[in-house]
């Protein structure tokens, strides 16, 4: 079996804008039973991917939008989970644990921040990437074996014939997100989940491999949800970007739409509090207070007590997703920007 | 950052003169029965100098012993040779006794805000733990002193009596620069400390170190691995790789035009926050990772993953010195500099597809 590219981009091309989105997430919400109450991770998350394209999600630690992602493939045991998260039009949210399992790697697949503890120490790193071929694909041991190597390669691991028989600890961690990325493609997902996969690499190498993923998106026209905390590396990656807080989709937008016009004060708040590495400027403009508890969150928007521009409605109720811009399909969830309340 | 006593040319005398230091470290051989042990070369041969009232950056990647460096600065390490001038005197083998003195002049902050507070003491008393330790002030007036500081970096002085647990991380961190600043220091070194925290925190802490830049005319050694803090931060940067300093200049010198091939493939790698769409946008993709320090490569220690090195690179050890028609601030370690507005980006593709 080789890797065959081409159809797999004019597919991408091909889909009419019409069609179904590839995932269809529908008033999600995840939450846990902790000994100090009930943990509200996601409050009403709501958003759709079309094949292909590459969405951002970003927010700070707490935002929910590590929990909402795994929670779609079943990784959130115990958790309270409502709502509906539609993949190729099935629901992920009620499969039976068997079904689960045969989307995981065959049509999702995901990457963590720390590739070293998603990867077995005592295994070697081709054995690893032959089970997970073997467990969904009928191949034999040797051919499985062919296709780590040509896998390797593709990521540009140097000499895959050689490496494919090192241990995880024998990689460097960058060449260790690598092979993250071969296993994930092995089973050509059509789905591609990224959880903070360049935290924890020095920014030479976070450059390499967000260059990785571009061309793997463009090549084999999968789908890319890339979960991070920096404006950066959206900037870089993303067709469309969602900003979280507190469970809560705050703004969504395509890239550029957010880039050149945040409209929600969080967004806002976040941009200004970020310092830029290609202008020169003088002050930060941060954000008052702390991100709230997650098991005491204020009344109204969650926003709303760190928010300078909060009306009195604000602390009432929270504001549902609303467009601020129609052309792009730019929406905030805010009462500033929110239209007149219909009757 | 405000404060920027050194760009103005009035006061310019320098504070700590790093000269020659070297540090190595012996760990044990990683062959079986090797009766040698290997030696980590973490700094080599670095001179540096930090100005009154400036802040230096150090940057560079991980196992570029930019913290190493940090550190012998204070003498947390012993320096195996070279020399460090904290003020006039030569502190690189002052004894304890003798540094006691000059320890109440230098004081660090660190990246982990709950790592680096003993959880199980109250705030107060480790923002205290200065003035008891070289006996400065007793009973109430060190509980004044503590409120004081509190008030300085911004926490509530009622709160001196909770535990750092009771604290979110940008208020710890908040304690940590309280007790940094507890004896005055003139130095303060920031190992990463904004490094652990959430975006909207980050810029609280940052605000917070320049306001009291301004204030008490503090020096900053600043280490941090992210770019766009140190251009926000900093005066004059210096970039490190391997053990050595490649490249030393100005803040906005360096980001506008790096003469060092390693300054311009990290500032190129950068993910830039711009709204223009990045799309294609290439960067120097240096191949590999940087070699290990137990074994570092001959010549300029860049030579191995650099674009544009030539045979001289192997052989001879380039010096930082004044390139091009830079201004005498601006020093580089490389035998062949980059223009103005050369960048050595790569069009290689970042997928080997056959």
């Amino acid at each position: 079996m080789t890797i065959v590219p081409a159809p797999a981009r004019m597919l991408a091309r091909l889909v009419p804008p019409s069609a179904p989105p590839l995932l269809d997430v529908r008033d999600l919400h995840v939450s846990f039973q902790t000994p100090d109450g009930v943990l509200d991770a996601v409050r009403g998350l709501s958003f759709s991917l079309d094949r292909g394209r590459v969405l951002g999600i970003v927010g700070e630690p707490g935002s929910g939008k590590s929990v909402a992602t795994q929670t779609m493939v079943g990784l959130t045991q115990g958790a309270r989970v409502a709502g509906e998260a539609r993949f190729e039009g099935r629901n992920l949210l009620t499969m039976t644990p068997r079904e689960l399992r045969s989307v995981r790697g065959r049509g999702i697949a995901m990457i963590f921040q720390n590739p070293l503890s998603s990867l077995h120490p005592l295994h070697t790193v081709g054995w690893q990437i032959v089970e997970m071929i073997r467990a969904h694909d009928t191949m034999t041991k040797a051919q499985a074996r062919t296709r780590a190597i040509e896998l390797l390669r593709l990521v540009g691991i140097a000499r895959p014939e050689r490496r494919v028989d090192d241990y995880p600890h024998h990689y460097s961690g960058g060449m260790l997100q690598r092979a993250m990325i071969a296993m994930a493609l092995s089973l050509n997902p059509s789905l591609l989940i990224a959880d903070e996969p360049t935290t924890a690499l020095d920014v030479t190498v976070q450059a390499q491999i967000i260059r990785l993923l571009r061309s793997v998106q463009r090549e084999f026209g999968t789908a890319i949800i890339m979960i991070t905390h920096d404006l950066g590396v959206v900037a870089d990656i993303a067709d469309d970007v969602m900003v979280m807080y507190a469970g809560r989709a705050m703004e969504t937008a395509t890239r550029d739409g957010l880039f050149h016009a945040p409209s929600h004060p969080y967004t806002r708040g976040l941009f200004g509090s970020s310092p830029r590495a290609d202008v020169d400027e003088a002050r930060l403009t941060p954000i008052p207070g702390q991100p709230p508890s997650l098991l005491a969150l204020p009344a109204g928007c969650a926003f709303q007590p760190r928010c300078s521009e909060a009306i009195a409605r604000c602390a009432v109720s929270s504001p549902a997703l609303s467009s601020v811009d129609t052309d792009d399909g730019h929406r905030s969830a805010c009462w500033l920007t929110a239209e007149a309340p219909s009757s | 950052m405000t404060g920027r006593i050194s760009r103005d040319g009035a006061k310019s005398d320098v504070l700590v003169s790093i000269e020659h230091v070297v540090k190595e470290f012996k760990v044990r051989s990683a062959r079986l029965f090797a009766r040698t042990k290997d030696i980590v070369h973490a700094v080599s041969d670095v001179t540096l100098d930090i100005r009154r009232g400036e802040t230096l950056a150090l940057v560079g990647e991980t196992g570029c012993g930019k913290s190493t460096l940090a550190r012998c600065v204070v003498r947390l390490h012993d320096l195996t040779s070279g020399r460090i001038i904290f003020d006039g005197q030569d502190i690189s083998s002052a004894s304890e006794r003798a540094m006691r003195p000059v320890r109440r002049r230098m004081q660090m902050i660190f990246q982990d805000p709950y790592g680096s507070l003993n959880p199980r003491r109250r705030v107060g008393s480790i923002i205290g733990d200065p003035f008891e330790i070289h006996d400065l002030a007793r009973g109430d007036e060190r509980i004044r002193q503590v409120r004081h500081l509190m008030e300085l970096v911004g926490l509530n002085p009622e709160h001196l009596n909770r535990f750092p647990g009771d604290f979110s991380g940008g208020q710890r961190q908040r304690v940590g620069i309280a007790r940094a600043l507890a004896l005055r220091p003139d130095l303060m070194v920031c190992d990463e400390p904004v490094s652990a925290l959430d975006v909207s925190i980050q810029a609280q802490i940052l605000n917070l170190l320049g306001d009291l830049q301004e204030e008490l005319g503090l020096t900053y050694l600043f280490i941090s691995h992210d770019l766009s803090v140190v251009r926000h931060v900093s005066d004059r940067v210096a970039v490190m790789y391997l053990g050595t300093v490649v490249e030393v200049a100005p803040v906005h010198a360096l980001y506008t035009h790096p003469r060092h091939p390693y300054t311009n493939a990290l500032l190129s790698a950068m993910p830039i926050r711009a709204a223009e769409r990045a799309g294609d946008r290439t960067e120097v993709i240096l191949a590999g990772d940087p070699p290990s320090p137990m074994d570092p490569p001959s010549g300029c220690r860049f030579h191995p993953r650099c674009p544009r090195a030539q045979a001289r690179c192997a052989i001879e050890t380039p010096v930082l010195t004044r390139r091009l028609h830079d201004a005498s601030e601006h020093v580089t370690a490389c035998h062949f500099p980059l223009a103005d507005g050369e960048s050595l980006v790569s069009e290689a593709p970042a997928m080997a597809l056959s």
